[in-house]
């Protein structure tokens, strides 16, 4: 899933501080699960922003509503009916939700209101860490099913590099080594033939370097 | 046992602290209560494991929140005493009710009234 973290509330204060109507936009899909942007966070910060308004003696108002997705046209559509009462939108989603939300409704601002970090997984309640980078080729057959692009600092193809030492990587001692791990697992798989294959140079343009990506699928298309 | 407590403490029976929830928290402030409090059994001895521990976590959070909206997170407290200390349960009562009336009332109450007057 795509993991984000919360922003500070004095952030979202400062984003928002010359609206008068404002709705605060929660997706129940991947930011609900890292507990970040879900209907629960949307009700905690429309409380917490209401509040701090009446405090400091401004008249705004603030709505909540929590969406299936903000990543698609459908889901974003539920809100047309009631966009235009508001002066400001602040979007709990990923990034794509806001963006995706931004260009629905051109004329109202959308703001964030969560740091989109990565694509990775739970490891248990509270720590996620980074599985892929969506670099496009994807090379986990090779590599044991563990992705020496996101998980190596380097993102080096044939490790490990010097800085391995005891399994830990030279920027954090507590950060495996990615290639330690898949040496491991190769190990474990009774395929070490496999660590023996250098990779060639691996085309980037799929990944960031070429550009912002498309994925178009006619088979699917109507 | 009989014993008195401030009559001013509504009392919201939850299965377990591990109920409470930092919105429940924000919403009894923002619906006009001076303070609020989380009562749960002794640490260790949550009959789900961890319900109380959860509780003061949230319940940390939330004072963390409403220090930075103007509320005071001063009003929000956890207390954790066995189901068997009703005595503790009412000297805990009269403790958050002279500590919230040091602190004054809640200040959305009189920003709601100017609101409402307005």
């Amino acid at each position: 899933m795509i993991v984000a973290d919360k922003k500070p509330i004095e952030e979202i204060i400062e984003e928002i501080k010359d609206f008068k109507k404002i709705l605060i936009l929660g997706c129940n899909e991947c930011v609900t699960v890292c507990e970040a942007g879900g209907k629960k966070e949307v009700g905690i910060l429309a409380s917490a922003l209401r509040m701090y308004f009446l405090n400091e003696g401004k008249d705004v108002d603030i709505d909540e509503r929590t969406l299936e997705r903000q990543c698609d046209h459908e889901y974003l559509e539920e809100i047309r009916d009631i966009i235009d009462g508001y002066d400001a939108v602040v979007s709990l989603a990923c990034g794509v939700g806001v963006q995706f939300t931004a260009e629905k409704y051109f004329e109202i601002p959308v703001l964030p209101g969560v740091n989109t970090c990565f694509l990775g997984a739970t490891e248990k309640r509270g720590v996620w860490t980074e599985r892929c980078q969506a670099c496009g080729q994807c090379i986990l057959a090779f590599t044991g099913g563990i992705c020496p692009v996101s998980r190596c600092a380097k993102r080096i193809l044939n490790g490990p590099c010097g800085g391995s030492s005891k399994g830990k990587c030279e920027i954090n001692k507590e950060l495996d080594c990615a290639w330690q791990l898949i040496v491991d697992r190769l190990k474990a798989l009774n395929r070490l033939e496999d660590y023996e294959k250098l990779f060639s140079i691996k085309d980037w343009s799929h990944d960031r370097a070429g550009g912002p990506r498309k994925v178009e699928r006619e088979d699917v298309q109507l | 046992m009989r014993l008195k407590y401030p009559t001013s403490i509504k009392i919201v029976r939850v299965p377990c602290t591990g109920k409470v929830d930092i919105l429940h928290i924000l919403r009894a402030f923002e619906k006009g209560a001076d303070g609020v409090y989380a009562v749960g059994r002794m640490e260790g001895d949550c009959h789900y494991n961890s319900g109380n521990f959860r509780a003061r976590k949230r319940v940390e959070q939330a004072a963390e929140l409403l220090d930075k909206v103007g509320v005071g997170g001063e009003r929000v407290r956890m207390y954790n005493l066995s189901s068997g200390e009703g005595p503790k349960f009412a000297e805990y009562a009269v403790e958050m009710y002279e500590l919230i009336k040091q602190l004054g009332p809640n200040p959305i109450k009189k920003s709601k009234a100017k609101k409402e007057a307005a």
